[in-house]
């Protein structure tokens, strides 16, 4: 792999960028790989990756029914934060964090990982209380946290709408000044190159039909559109469609998907510096490198793989933006999408082992699996290499709906993005 | 005066009608019915924006809302302020004040510019490449630095103070653009008496007829018949015409979302006027008559300022009467552009020559050519162009090979084809297929009910159009139900040519291995060769190349730009283009304010407010309201000089001394009405009811399946086959939904009904040893005495001489209590004669925070406030309330799931500060070693916390693992700066035998 | 916003009248209290989350407030069938589907 840099663009530059090779092959598959991991989004092609780097297992493929990075990895408004209550939560979301902290340089891709600081906003005395119980676990679980006054909140954030006399008046907020965001492509293409630099196989636009099974019910590998490709280990990290490719391995999984919209306005001359989030109100928003007003809506009530959603969700959305920010009336939306965001019981994902010997699932990150991506990653690949959890993932098995094990971060908070 | 290049005779304009108007802070006069772009280009001003990447001068390339350069800031005053508009759409009225974007200090001078000579370094997707050494750089120099770059125009910095609207529409018919084959297929649909909605983004109807010259339908010249068409629509009762209306959205089960330009255009706006209409349309059927959008040529500079596209160019001349250039080169692929040369050259306007690709153009252009005397160069090119500020010279050759020639021009124009606008049909999931011969995308499998006609539907030639359009208009109108008799239609169209031609890529010198800057995308500056970059750097998907390069996601979302991209990809990938694939089309259709989509729901609209029937009351009383869910809740009544502290622990005082009163009105109720309510509360409760006696009240805990506190309240028995259900503040919908699946899809075989009645009640709480005394006087004819209406205890009665009540003895204070509800409308009657008489007992009303901190002090518990969603009625130690006679209830297998019974749950504890004075905060986390490092073992956090003035000390409640069984230990809670000692104790902190309820 | 027909109104209203109620067809166990642990995480937690034919409940919560089942192809969003609580479950021929097509 050729290393990016600021010289290999000005030598590119000098040669009309004749030299820049391709990030990532496009191979036919092997007959049998050492791990498939099926879903090429972040946190697969970062599963791929850190088993190359971490556990030298680099005969592996990434199967992926579309184009790599075409999911929710492409699909979502790129918040990144770590301030999540449980303590199994901040494990995991910590881990990514301190992943965070350094992934362009680990790749040599600039993921534009970006520490703008992701400000939650507080409108009853329930938030208030529920935000400070968030803080003082995360004072102690080591992760940053703090909370600011309205005043404070709008020193932050200038155009935050801080009015007693609002629908919901602000009565302060939760900020990780560390939180912020990344740009969610790069993220999926820096795993890619980088994992295919390590011998990984990316293979697009093949989708898996089955899961072969052995004698004693273990994987053998996958039927696919190109046919069967054998593995002693399968890594599922499907998303919205994983309920799909683990019932072909027979198991029913307590996942529901819905559609999730998000939109991006005109793009804007710098006006928002931060990421604000409103869980009562329902806004996420920030502002991307382009300029563009980054704003997350809600999920459609009912189960659905459409990938669109009813326009009343982004209505709704668009209500608690303006609300909040009551000059952004005039702003423009751009253009919306819809992903399929996979949701758990409790809201919290499943990073596990399964009862089918070699098959390893990764799913449930509901509407706010980005931020996880390389913590997931890194965990995930542990979890398939070693035949055991790490320990940021041991919590979030598959069998604790079972056992009433929750991690229950619905309880605390109304959506957890 | 309207401008050296608006030509004497030519548009529709009224040269009379003049209109002054400022760009960039210098006046100049349009005509009525101008846009911006037109008036200046009427004045000989093409540049009026600057590209985002390079802030390269741009001109207007199109003369409609596809216009990806010509984007200005308008602005009636600091509030209305708004940018990003297309100068091609504003209309201009006396005393429109515009001005340009993306530029500093000016736009002829813009030393953003200097991106431009960065050009070679900043190539496609450059930033993942570099900014990553040293790594603090990223986030202190580069980041910065990148995110002050972004952005076009500058966002309102002031709230809004214009307003929007909304309609919800349903018709038979809705037709989406309202050119020939819209306003023909309306007729059609008219007719038969169907419900017609027609709606077109422009001023007035005739789409594509705007630029046409030579057309006639009916006679008529083809604009004319489009207006007398729309008159005819619009005089029907049963046609709504919608003019500047875009149709931005296609959704699920034929809803179409609209958006309405209401004042944009107006000099004077009345006041009452919204500015933008939202309207969501429900069609039984949809045609669309979306048009077709022309392709610009993909050739070495061609994005300076007087480039522009053929028809736009014929738009400019034929619809506003202005001439794009005094010598206008005219490059092609298409014979459309004949017809604009054509019309420029009779209009007076040199046409130095027609540069087209193809050898072999069609015969009638070519012939008309001839005879008015313009030079064809068939098979040539244009190679390149000169000019900073505006195009100056076209160097025209077989290829850049070979010998070429300079043309001195000062306007170009161009056009490789037509690109049908597929996007609704696309946004209803219709199936797009690949006219192979034609280069184009069409609709095929419809996915809903709708039809596309016309240019969209890759329909050429007018007649056909016409036909199809015809037809649609009936068969949609029929299928839609629609049975008036009606005749036959058809019209005779004249056209001057039929056209043939068109391609898509890039041209000649600007292909494979070219460093040309042939722009694909203007607004982002992506090249042909930077998706050629894509494709070589392993992008083999259209969805990574579009997003490695930027190529369609401008505020045109790729309208010009798609096809060209996908084409140069295919060629690179070598493949052909529908195997590549076509990015998927979303909503909106063009950008679409915020404040249309919102509309009403601003301010005091953004969510309901609910009030009890005494907040006036309370709020005269000098209550402050907080807000819970939808209801705005008294939280506490201060009194002169008092902050809230003051006043709680004065109104606490007061509740523990004398007696207090509380609207409780907010509380959900639900009646639970037959034979087997009793055995229905039995199983969505853990208590057991049938030995409730009616006429007797009892706190009720309801689980979820999974055994996990859901809500609690208090439940009255009013008869054997009556009970009065209270639930929590904010569970009051969930509680029903909750009780009403169980009740008609687990347990249909039983005989009740449920009715919401929390509205119908106002319910007031008396609370304090006076509740007795100062609620006699009011109650008619019942024995209140403990005997009489003892603890727990619930009666119909009458009261303020005899209005209907429900008189409950209970309390969520500790204290001698009663709740008394009475018909909604009876709430204020009844808080104004208590409160006179808690007055005089010397009492006070309280708000929610008193309410709180006396519940606190009896251990009673606020579900979602010492619960989560993961507390158990044991872990609350609340275990008495599980019946262990019954064999089932809602949540009776949950509760003996492996990890509910296991040791080591957080539980209900109560905690003491080892300085009284100390109060903890909620939320506060709890440790059993609070020297650790982090991250520390968090062993259970604090759920409430308050001052009890009563007690003199603090008071907390908290759940902690196995708190049950460490009464007594110290425990403690690290905070920023100190950490506090706590001692967990009972829960109970005031009355523990309970002597002051049993009174 | 979907259109839904709900069985009891005999009429199609707007999808914010209705609450959707999770998948139809799971009926609580009657000896509930005594299933295992894993049966209970079936019938509580565990859900079929089909891509393509999938049967579900709403309630017409702003309507008549009652609770119907319906088929609804959840790739297309496209109602097949509405029908009241207690019928049963209609096969795939019964929807005009073959098997195979409810993907």
């Amino acid at each position: 792999m050729r290393k990016f840099s600021a010289f290999a663009i000005a030598r590119e530059a000098m040669r009309q960028h004749k030299g820049w090779e391709a990030q990532w092959t496009s191979p036919e598959p092997r007959k049998d790989y050492d791990v498939i991991i099926i879903g090429a989004g972040g946190h697969g092609l970062g599963t791929a990756y850190y088993l190359a780097k971490e556990h030298g297992i680099t005969n592996v493929a990434v199967i992926e029914k579309g184009w790599l990075g075409g999911g929710n990895t492409g699909r979502n408004t790129t918040i990144i934060r770590s301030n999540y209550l449980y303590d199994e939560s901040a494990g995991i979301y910590g881990h990514a964090h301190r992943l965070w902290d350094g992934l362009s340089q680990d790749l040599n891709y600039n993921v534009m990982y970006s520490e703008r600081g992701v400000l939650m906003l507080a409108h009853n005395v329930h938030d208030v209380q529920s935000f400070k119980r968030h803080i003082h676990a995360n004072r102690l679980n080591g992760i940053p946290n703090e909370w600011l006054t309205p005043e404070q909140a709008k020193e932050f954030c200038p155009p935050l709408n801080i009015s007693k006399t609002s629908r919901y008046p602000i009565m302060g907020g939760a900020l990780q000044r560390t939180g912020g965001t990344a740009r969610h492509d790069a993220v999926a293409w820096g795993y890619a190159r980088a994992a295919n630099d390590r011998g990984v196989h990316i293979i697009q636009n093949c989708e898996v039909t089955g899961i072969t099974r052995g004698p004693n019910g273990e994987v053998t590998g996958v039927e696919t559109t190109k046919g069967h490709i054998g593995t002693k280990k399968i890594g599922v990290v499907a998303a919205g469609n994983t309920s799909v490719v683990m019932e072909m391995a027979g198991i029913r999984m307590p996942l529901t998907s819905y559609p999730l919209q998000a939109l991006v306005s005109e793009p804007l001359k710098p006006v928002f510096p931060c990421v604000v989030m409103s869980n009562t109100v329902h806004a996420y928003i920030s502002q991307s490198d382009k300029g563009e007003l980054v704003i997350g809506a809600g999920t459609d009530q009912y189960p659905s793989y459409s990938q669109t959603g009813g326009l009343h969700i982004i209505n709704h959305t668009l209500d608690a933006i303006c609300e909040l920010f009551p000059m952004f009336t005039r702003v423009k939306m751009m253009r919306s999408w819809g992903g399929i965001v996979d949701v758990t019981p409790d809201r919290s994902p499943i990073l596990s082992k399964t009862p089918v010997p070699g098959l390893f699932v990764n799913c449930g990150w509901g509407t706010g699996g980005f931020k996880a991506t390389p913590g997931s990653a890194h965990a995930f690949a542990h979890t398939i290499a070693r035949d055991e959890p790490h320990k940021a993932n041991a919590p979030f098995t598959l069998d604790r709906f079972r056992t009433g094990r929750l991690i229950d971060e619905a309880a605390a908070a109304a959506v957890a993005h | 005066m309207s401008g050296a290049y608006r030509i004497a005779g030519k548009g529709r304009l009224t040269p009379a009608r003049q209109a002054r108007f400022s760009f960039d802070g210098k006046f100049y006069t349009g005509l009525e019915g101008d846009t911006v772009a037109s008036a200046l280009l009427a004045h000989g001003v093409h540049l009026m924006g600057r590209s985002f990447k390079y802030h390269r001068p741009r001109g207007p390339i199109s003369a409609g809302s596809e216009e990806p350069n010509a984007l200005i800031n308008v602005a009636r005053d600091a509030t209305r302020e708004q940018p990003n508009v297309r100068a091609t759409v504003q209309e201009i009225f006396e005393g429109l004040k515009t001005n340009s974007q993306n530029r500093w200090p000016s736009l002829e001078y813009d030393i953003g510019a200097v991106n431009n000579l960065g050009a070679p370094f900043f190539s496609a997707g450059f930033y993942y490449k570099t900014f990553m050494w040293p790594k603090a750089a990223w986030k202190h120099v580069y980041e910065p630095f990148i995110r002050a770059a972004a952005g076009l125009g500058v966002a309102p910095k002031e709230a809004d103070t214009d307003h929007y609207a909304n309609r919800y529409a349903h018709c038979d018919v809705l037709i989406v653009g309202a050119g020939i084959a819209g306003l023909s297929a309306a007729l059609a649909a008219a007719q038969t008496g169907a419900s017609v909605i027609i709606c077109d983004e422009q001023p007035e109807v005739g789409g594509a007829l705007h630029y046409e010259a030579g057309t006639t339908v009916d006679g008529m010249p083809g604009f004319e018949w489009a207006q007398k068409t729309a008159q005819k629509l619009a005089a029907m009762d049963n046609v709504r015409l919608l003019t500047r209306t875009t149709a931005f959205g296609y959704y699920a089960q034929n809803f179409i979302s609209l958006t309405e330009r209401i004042t944009d255009h107006q000099a004077m706006v009345e006041k009452s006027a919204p500015r933008e209409r939202l309207w969501q349309v429900r069609a039984k059927r949809v045609i669309l008559a979306t048009g077709a959008i022309e392709r610009h040529m993909v050739f070495d500079g061609n994005d300076r300022p007087g480039i522009l596209l053929a028809s736009a160019a014929r738009t400019y001349l034929n619809h506003y009467g202005v001439a794009v250039g005094k010598k206008v080169g005219v490059y092609t692929a298409h014979d459309s552009a004949y017809e604009a040369a054509f019309d420029l050259k009779r209009a007076g306007v040199e046409i130095p020559a027609i540069v087209d690709t193809r050898e072999k153009p069609g015969d009638a252009v070519m012939a008309e050519a001839a005879a008015l005397g313009i030079k064809v160069l068939t098979g040539h090119a244009v190679i390149k162009t000169s000019g900073r500020l505006r195009v100056t010279s076209m160097t025209v050759g077989r290829s850049t090979k070979g010998t070429t020639t300079k043309y001195e021009i000062d306007a170009l124009i161009m056009s490789a084809g037509w690109t049908p606008s597929v996007h609704l049909f696309s946004q209803s999931r219709g199936k797009l297929t690949w006219d192979a011969d034609n280069a184009r995308f069409v609709p095929g499998t419809h996915a809903q009910d709708c039809l596309a006609v016309g240019a969209c539907n890759g329909t050429d030639g007018l007649a056909n159009t016409v036909e199809e359009a015809l037809g649609a208009g009936e068969l949609m109108a029929r299928a839609a139900g629609a049975a008036a008799d009606a005749e036959k239609l058809s019209l005779n169209t004249e056209t001057a040519f039929e056209w043939t031609g068109g391609m898509v890529g890039a041209s000649e010198g600007a292909g494979p291995d070219t460093v040309a800057k042939a722009f694909i995308d203007f607004q982002n500056d992506v090249c042909a060769k930077d998706i050629r970059l894509a494709v070589r750097e392993g992008m083999r998907s259209i969805e990574h190349i579009k997003r490695f390069t930027t190529n369609g996601m401008a505020s045109d979302q790729g309208k010009l730009s798609n096809m060209h991209g996908l084409a140069i990809a295919a060629e690179a990938l070598g493949k052909d283009i529908p195997e590549v694939g076509l990015t998927t089309f979303r909503a909106p259709y063009t950008p679409v304010t915020f404040g249309t989509i919102i509309n009403h729901a601003r301010g005091s609209l953004f969510d309901p407010t609910r009030k009890t029937p005494m907040h006036d009351q309370e709020a005269a009383l000098g209550a402050v309201f907080e807000d819970v869910g939808q209801w705005k809740r008294a939280w506490f009544f201060p009194r002169a000089g008092e902050d809230m502290h003051a006043a709680v622990n004065r109104e606490c005082k007061t509740v523990r001394e004398t007696v207090g009163m509380f609207d409780a009105s907010t509380l959900g109720k639900i009646e639970v009405v037959g034979p087997d309510a009793a055995k229905f509360l039995d199983l969505m409760y853990t208590n057991a009811w049938d030995s409730l006696k009616p006429g007797r009240a009892k706190y009720g805990i309801m689980l979820r399946e999974d055994g996990f506190i859901y809500d609690d309240g208090v439940v009255g028995r009013l008869a054997e086959d009556r009970f009065h259900v209270t639930t929590t503040t904010g569970g009051a919908p969930r509680v029903l939904q909750h009780m009403e699946d169980y009740l008609q899809t687990e347990f249909p075989h039983l005989k009740v009904w449920l009715t919401s009645t929390s509205e119908q009640w106002a319910t007031v709480a008396i609370q304090g040893p006076k509740a007795r005394e100062v609620i006699a006087p009011i109650v008619d004819d019942q024995d209140i005495s403990n005997e009489g209406l003892p603890f727990m205890s619930v009666v119909e009665c009458k009261v303020l001489g005899g209005v209907p009540a429900r008189l409950f003895r209970m309390t969520f204070a500790g204290e001698l209590g009663y709740e008394i509800n009475v018909p909604a409308d009876f709430g204020p009657a009844l808080w104004d004669a208590l409160y006179e008489r808690v007055e005089a007992a010397g009492g006070c009303a309280y708000g929610t925070e008193t309410m709180h901190v006396l519940r606190a002090e009896k251990g009673y518990i606020i579900v979602g406030q010492d619960t989560d969603g993961t507390v158990t009625p044991y872990d609350a130690g609340l275990g008495w309330t599980v019946s262990k006679k019954k064999t089932d209830f809602v949540g009776i297998r949950g509760l003996k799931r492996p990890d509910l019974v296991a040791e080591g749950r957080k539980q209900l504890v109560g905690l003491k500060t080892r300085n009284p004075k100390v109060v903890l905060e909620e939320g506060a986390q709890i440790v059993a070693d609070p020297n650790q490092a982090k991250p520390m073992t968090m062993i259970g956090h604090v759920t409430s916390s308050y001052w009890s003035e009563h007690l003199g000390s603090s008071i907390a409640l908290a759940v902690v693992v196995d708190g049950h069984k460490r009464k007594g230990e110290t425990l403690y809670i690290p905070m920023e700066k100190e950490t506090i000692a706590v001692e967990v104790t009972d829960t109970v902190f005031v009355d523990k035998e309970g002597s002051r309820i049993n009174v | 916003m979907l259109l839904i027909h709900c069985p009891y109104c005999q009429e199609e209203r707007p999808e914010t009248e209705f609450r959707h109620g999770g998948e139809a067809h799971i009926a609580r166990p009657t000896n509930i209290a005594d299933i295992s642990d894993e049966e209970f995480e079936a019938y509580f937690f565990i859900r079929s989350n089909e891509k393509g034919v999938t049967f579900e409940r709403w309630r017409h919560a702003h309507g008549c407030g009652r609770f119907f089942n319906a088929a609804r192809h959840t790739v297309t969003d496209k109602f097949i069938k509405v029908y009241k609580a207690g019928e049963p479950k209609p096969t795939l021929a019964e929807l005009g589907l073959e098997s195979g097509e409810s993907q």
